[in-house]
Order: C-alpha cells, then sequence, then structure tokens
C-alpha cells in the first residue's frame, strides 16, 4: 500500500510537476544573474570603452626661449610682475619658430591653437615665478596639446569628417602630422588627470581636488557616524528598556535610512549653513550632512551584527559573574565586529557616491585650489564627474568616463577591504 | 581582545583624525596661508562666486587664469541665475559670494531684496552675448522659420486666426502646418526644462517676440500685459516639447537619434557639435557668431555678473577679478572666452563697461 503510494500514477506526476517548478526557477534564477551580469558588462565597456582613452594625452616637447624683452623689460624681477607677465607671447614665438614658412595672422592663429595656450603659459609661468633667474635662458618643457589635437590623433575627431565640419582645418591636421614626424608631439601617460585640479580646459583637467575632497567628506562623515551609529545600536539593544518609547525611535531610525539624500542637503542647509553659519562648499559641512545620511545604515547593520551573535556567550559571561557591560563589550561586541565594520564600510560606500545632499550645500562648484583642510573650499568625485558630463567640449566626454573609472575602482577597493577585513577577522575568532 | 582593540583604534585614530582635522586644522592653516604671501593681505578665502549655469564655463575659465596670475582662490558655484541673485542678495556679511552671474538682467524685485537686506552697492558688469538655436541633426532639412512659427509650434493655446483670438488647443501636428515651406515632419522639440535660464529666455525672447507678431495678441499686449505673458510663456504639453533636463551633451546625441527632432539649448553647444547638428535660420538670420556679435540673430540675451562694492576692501582681489574678467585678453575679440563660445559685446559698450568697472560705480534699476 505505501509502496504503491510512490509509484502511484498521481505520485509520478506530483514528482515530475515537482522537478518541473525546480527547473523552471533554476531557470529564472540563470537569467536573473545573466540580466544582472549583461548588464554590469554594458556598462564597464561602455564606460571603459571611452574612458581609457583619457589616461594618456599627447605632449608637446618644445624649447621655450624666455626672453628678458618680453617677459621683464625693466630687469627689475619683481615675482608678482613676472607672473602677470606676457607668456602668450612666448608660447606663440615658439609655435610660430616650427612652421616658419606660415605668415598670414588668421594662419599663425591655428599654429598657435595646436597648443594647449593655458597649460603651456602657466607651466612657463609658475616656472619662473619659481625661478626667476631661468629668465634668458632656453628652456626644454613639455606641455600638452590643445583639446583638438589630442581628440584627432585620439581618433575622436574624424579626418574624413567635410572641413567645415569639424573644429581643426585641414592645415592644422597636415601641421600636427608634421610635429608627430619630427618627434615634438608624443603621446605620454596623462598624469594631469590625477594631479590637477579641476580646469575648464579639458586638456588641463584632472581629479586631485575631487579626490581629495571625497576623502576628507568620508573622512568626517566616518568620524561622526561611526560612534553615532555604534554606540547608538549598543544602546538600544543591549541597555535600553523595551517599550513604546525604544520602538518608535528604532522606528524612525530604520525610516531615516530610506530617506531620499537630498533631504539630508535641504537639512545641513537649513542647519549647518543658514543657523549655525558655516561658510558653503567645505568638506566639513559635506561629511557632517553625509554623517546623517549614513549613520542610520551604521546603527541597522550594527543591531543585525549584534542579533546574530549567539545569546549563549553572553549568558555564559554573566553566569560567570561578568556585569552586563563586561560581557556586551568584552564578549559580543568583539564578535559581532566583523558584522559592523563591513556594514559601516558599505554604508560609506554609498556615501562617496552622493551628489545630492552636496549639491544643497554649495560643493558643487568649481575650485582652482587643491583643499589642504577640511575647511577649504572643495568639491567631491561624484560631483567633478556630474560636472564634466555637461561641459560642452567634444573631450570631457573620455574624462568623464574616465572619472567614473577612478570612482568604481575606489568602490570596488573599499568593498573589497571590507570583505578582507570581515574574512580575516572571522578566521581570528 | 585583539579585535576590540582593532575596533577601538580605528575609532580613536578616526577620532584623533578628526579633531586634527577639524578643530586644529582651520587655525593653523590661517597663518600659513598668509604667511605664503600668495595672496597679499588675503584676509578671506578666496573669491565667491555663484549663479547662472550658463555664465559657469566662462567665469571658470576666468577664474582659473586669474588664479595662474595671482594666486588667488576662486570658487565658482552653478546655481542658476535666479538661485545666485537670492544667495547675493541675502546680506553683506563675509559669508555671502562676492559675485553672482547671470544669464539676464537683475530683477527690480531681487534689486530691492539686496538693498532691504543692505546690498545697496552692485557693480552690474555686462560681458556678452549667448544666442539660444534651435538646431537638429546635421543631414536633416535645413529649416528657416520666423519668430511667430516658433510661437505657433510649441505655445499651449494659439489664437484661431491673426485677427480671432479666440484661443484654441495648439493643434499644428507638423512644421508644414504652420508653414508650408518648412519640412512636413513632425513637431518634436527636446529643450531645457523651467528650472533652467536658457528656458526663461527662450521664453521670454522667442515665444514672446513670436506672439507679438499675431496681430491680435500684439493688440491685447497693449491692454492686458499679465494675460498676454501667460499665454505667450505657456509651451504645450501635449508631448510636442519636451523637457530634456539640463545636459545638453545627452540632447545632441538624441537629435543625432532622432533627424526629425528639433533641440533647443545655448550657441556653444551648437559651435562644438557643428559636425553632428545645425541650427535653424530664425528670421532668414543663421545662428552664426557673426549674425549673434551684430544683434541680426534674434534669439540672442545678455550675460551679466554683479560685483557686491562692500566686499572690495574684504574680499583680496576682487576688483581685479573683474578686470580680468572684462579684459580685452579675455572678453574681447579674439579672447579666451571667445574660444569657448561667449559672444563680445561691441568695442563702445565694452569700453563702457570696463570704465564701471574701473571706477566701482554701482548702478541703479
Amino acid at each position: 500500500m505505501s509502496e504503491n503510494n510512490f509509484v502511484s500514477p498521481q505520485a509520478v506526476k506530483r514528482l515530475k510537476k515537482r522537478r518541473g517548478v525546480e527547473f523552471r526557477f533554476r531557470l529564472w534564477g540563470q537569467a536573473a544573474v545573466g540580466f544582472a551580469l549583461a548588464a554590469l558588462v554594458w556598462l564597464l565597456v561602455s564606460i571603459v570603452g571611452t574612458g581609457h582613452s583619457a589616461f594618456s594625452q599627447h605632449f608637446m616637447t618644445l624649447d621655450f626661449e624666455l626672453s628678458e624683452t618680453t617677459l621683464d623689460p625693466t630687469g627689475a624681477r619683481d615675482a608678482e610682475k613676472l607672473r602677470g607677465a606676457n607668456y602668450r607671447r612666448i608660447v606663440q614665438q615658439t609655435l610660430y619658430a616650427q612652421f616658419p614658412e606660415v605668415t598670414e595672422r588668421k594662419a599663425k592663429q591655428e599654429v598657435f591653437a595646436l597648443v594647449s595656450a593655458s597649460g603651456a603659459t602657466n607651466q612657463l609661468r609658475q616656472m619662473v615665478y619659481q625661478d626667476p633667474s631661468l629668465i634668458g635662458q632656453t628652456v626644454r618643457v613639455t606641455v600638452p596639446t590643445s583639446d583638438q589635437v589630442d581628440q584627432l590623433f585620439k581618433g575622436y575627431i574624424k579626418r574624413e569628417t567635410a572641413e567645415d565640419r569639424r573644429k581643426v582645418s585641414d592645415r592644422q591636421i597636415a601641421w600636427a602630422d608634421t610635429l608627430k614626424e619630427r618627434g615634438v608631439i608624443r603621446k605620454k601617460f596623462n598624469k594631469i588627470l590625477f594631479t590637477n585640479p579641476d580646469s575648464r580646459d579639458p586638456e588641463l583637467a584632472g581629479i586631485a581636488s575631487a579626490i581629495l575632497g571625497s576623502v576628507m567628506i568620508l573622512v568626517v562623515a566616518f568620524v561622526l557616524a561611526f560612534p553615532i551609529g555604534v554606540g547608538s545600536a549598543i544602546y538600544l539593544d543591549e541597555f535600553a528598556p523595551k517599550n513604546k518609547f525604544t520602538d518608535f525611535i528604532e522606528l524612525n531610525i530604520n525610516n531615516l535610512a530610506a530617506v531620499p539624500s537630498i533631504v539630508f542637503g535641504l537639512l545641513g542647509l537649513a542647519v549647518f549653513l543658514n543657523f549655525m553659519g558655516m561658510p558653503r562648499s567645505i568638506p566639513l559641512v559635506g561629511g557632517m550632512v553625509l554623517a546623517l545620511r549614513v549613520f542610520p545604515t551604521i546603527t541597522i547593520a550594527t543591531r543585525s551584527a549584534l542579533q546574530s551573535v549567539s545569546p549563549s556567550i553572553v549568558d555564559g559571561a554573566l553566569s560567570l559573574g561578568a556585569s552586563h557591560t563586561q560581557a556586551v563589550f568584552k564578549q559580543k561586541l568583539p564578535l559581532a565586529g566583523p558584522g559592523i565594520l563591513t556594514g559601516s564600510i558599505i554604508g560609506m560606500a554609498q556615501a562617496l557616491g552622493e551628489t545630492a545632499p552636496l549639491l544643497m550645500i554649495g560643493m558643487v562648484a568649481f575650485v582652482t585650489e587643491v583643499p589642504t583642510s577640511i575647511a577649504e573650499p572643495a568639491t567631491a568625485l561624484p560631483v567633478q564627474i556630474f560636472l564634466w558630463s555637461d561641459s560642452a567640449e567634444r573631450a570631457w566626454a573620455e574624462r568623464t568616463s574616465a572619472a567614473i573609472i577612478v570612482l568604481l575602482v575606489v568602490l570596488i577597493t573599499m568593498n573589497g577591504f571590507a570583505i578582507w577585513l570581515r574574512n580575516r577577522l572571522e578566521k581570528r575568532r | 581582545m585583539s579585535i576590540k582593540a582593532l575596533i577601538l583604534g580605528v575609532a580613536s585614530a578616526a577620532l584623533l583624525t578628526a579633531c586634527g582635522g577639524g578643530d586644529a586644522a582651520p587655525t593653523q592653516q590661517a597663518p600659513s596661508k598668509a604667511a605664503e604671501g600668495a595672496a597679499p593681505a588675503a584676509t578671506s578665502a578666496g573669491i565667491r562666486v555663484v549663479g547662472s549655469s550658463t555664465v559657469y564655463p566662462f567665469s571658470t575659465k576666468v577664474a582659473q587664469e586669474f588664479k595662474n596670475k595671482t594666486g588667488i582662490n576662486v570658487v565658482v558655484e552653478s546655481t542658476g541665475s535666479g538661485g545666485g541673485h537670492k544667495l547675493f542678495c541675502s546680506g553683506a556679511d563675509a559669508s555671502t559670494p562676492d559675485i553672482t552671474n547671470s544669464s539676464r538682467r537683475q530683477k527690480k524685485s531681487e534689486f530691492d531684496k539686496c538693498v532691504g537686506n543692505g546690498v545697496d552697492e552692485i557693480v552690474e558688469v555686462k560681458i556678452g552675448f549667448d544666442g539660444i538655436v534651435l538646431a537638429n541633426a546635421i543631414d536633416s532639412a535645413g529649416m528657416d522659420m520666423s519668430l511667430k512659427d516658433v510661437y505657433l509650434a510649441f505655445a499651449k493655446e494659439v489664437p484661431t486666426s491673426d485677427t480671432d483670438c479666440t484661443m484654441i488647443a495648439n493643434p499644428n501636428n507638423t512644421w508644414a502646418d504652420i508653414n508650408p515651406s518648412l519640412p512636413a515632419n513632425k513637431i518634436e522639440a527636446y529643450g531645457p526644462p523651467p528650472t533652467s535660464g536658457t528656458r526663461d529666455a527662450f521664453v521670454e525672447i522667442a515665444m514672446e517676440g513670436g506672439a507679438k507678431k499675431v496681430p491680435c495678441l500684439a493688440s491685447l499686449r497693449k491692454q492686458d500685459k499679465k494675460a498676454f505673458g501667460n499665454l505667450a510663456h505657456t509651451l504645450r504639453e501635449d508631448g510636442k516639447w519636451i523637457d530634456a533636463g539640463e545636459n545638453d551633451n545627452a540632447l545632441v546625441q538624441t537629435l543625432v537619434n532622432t533627424p526629425t527632432a528639433v533641440g533647443v539649448f545655448g550657441y556653444s553647444f551648437l559651435d562644438q557639435n557643428t559636425d553632428k547638428i545645425k541650427g535653424a535660420k530664425i528670421d532668414g538670420t543663421e545662428p552664426a557668431f557673426e549674425n549673434i556679435a551684430a544683434g541680426d540673430y534674434p534669439v540672442a540675451r545678455s550675460l551679466y555678473f554683479y560685483i557686491k562694492k562692500a566686499h572690495l576692501s574684504s574680499t583680496a582681489g576682487l576688483q581685479e577679478f573683474a578686470l580680468e574678467f572684462t579684459s580685452d585678453e579675455a572678453a574681447g575679440p579674439g579672447g579666451y572666452l571667445e574660444e569657448i563660445g561667449l559672444v563680445p559685446l561691441p568695442d563702445a559698450e565694452r569700453a563702457a563697461v570696463r570704465a564701471a568697472v574701473e571706477s566701482m560705480s554701482p548702478y541703479t534699476q
């Protein structure tokens, strides 16, 4: 009778149905994972595809004659005056010297447009400002080409496009090719991207101030959010009486984690800027706003980490005569440590990607200096990406993608560190 | 134990950084900065500029050149013209911006608010022109439309005829419905959202200018300016006009992919993308640099910035920054701002602006 039950036609049918359900579920699961992977690959391919070329750039190595008559006709060597001197003239003459046959004014302008006007003049300016004794000498300096020439050699400006439809004229292409043959123009690693602050000229723009700003914001946010988040979680979980009021607080913390981040920006604007009168666009305020954003995440992660620790450990400690505080801090907290740290790092990674709250407190800004303290104006990496993506020149597209690559690398490093830390601490147990 | 030590270590190290960074840094920073001698008599953290996103590229370029020449830091924020005036007029103390950029003239209400908050001396500086273009993909049919065509294409409600101002929901579906000489493509325009200064200018110059060409609306304007403004400023909401967000690069890509669509944006984006898109002629005039400079292209606006005179003594380099902005090297013909799409003022006007900056003479509404 019982044997018959397992081989009866109904049972076989049921079995088939159950296997069918399992098979379909697996298929759905594989399809879901496949879709997620495809989306990720598509994202990476499109970003790396446009962004990788920004890590190299074309440079010109030229001998600039720092003539005294142009830069310092009085011979006074006054540092401030030297800063404002006419370096453009020197760059122009150096480039004209490459093509002595060009005499017409319009053509000369086009020759000059091959080099990064702002970059070359400023490089010479800072050199002379640092060391006025260079005046009168001839110096060999490597300066960036203009973004148009760079885009031409990278193939983003197509040579086959009709001349009136592209920003580089036929003769400019010929001159650029000649300079490349002469070895004046060379492709190099784009160090500028990592060492310069933001610039209006794509060939001079870098993410140094944005990265530093992001780091400062994260440090401030971590310092504020970590103790508050962990502390409130421990108190709520271990010491607070269980009543309506603590339930209410718990509900609110969970809600806070889901509040759109722009709301925290508005709060920061109202409290930190308008009420407390702190300056706009500084990483200190940015960090404070993001701390508000991150601390609920840390609290929730800490609480779930604490709750996953076996109660027998605390019971054991208590039965051996430990006080409640000792049991929590000496036994429970260390075991919950990996979970707390992982949760916090993931919270910080979220904070790294935030732009909306920073918009409200004035960190969507063009800053000409790499900040040296948390009270100086700075910007953040995602904000930099946002600002670049909206600029007109073609060369910004690859730089935007390059900045996104850097952001992704930082995020992967942070998450990788979280995983490494968890594995390491778990092994030690 | 060791794990606890690690957690405590991380926390305390972080706290130390906080103390070091949070409290000590600003106080340490101030003397070291002054000692650097980069900014003579620098009492503030640099020049603060807020305002229009249209002026932002020009302002940042000048900021960069100025920083290179003087070592004085300039922070430029893109807040939109309206947001800029609001911040600028919020008071005269050191925490408020020194300069606000604007893609339109300061409104009377904004000026009054400024005065009410103690910002009574403002120097107005006009820096140049910017055209607003209607563009489509380079391989699509060229368009030559009048301002009235623009109005009839995009207004939510249009008059039944030139003489009968009974308003009806805009019945025009294709460009040829409005003007037989235009292509028979369906009307589909991607333009800036209401938060944008470009949208304000488009509505005020192109739409209002077009509405004025309809005789009965022109007479309505004489009787009831407000009603006229409402009619002229309301864009259609039946999907023919699409708010495309602030990213003009994405807009250019959309136009390339949709050959029948038209996009509305600032002249500098047309200038940078001449291999992908072309501008429509308005009233027979090409949106070209020369035409905007000469004032022939009808949909052009002036760009401004406003200086808080009270900050001249407290913000080092403020006047010098304004002088750099108005120098021939920057805003003149062939200057570095022209290279990135600013249309310079005529010589006489530029000289007048320059004189106002040199004497720092405040303006009145």
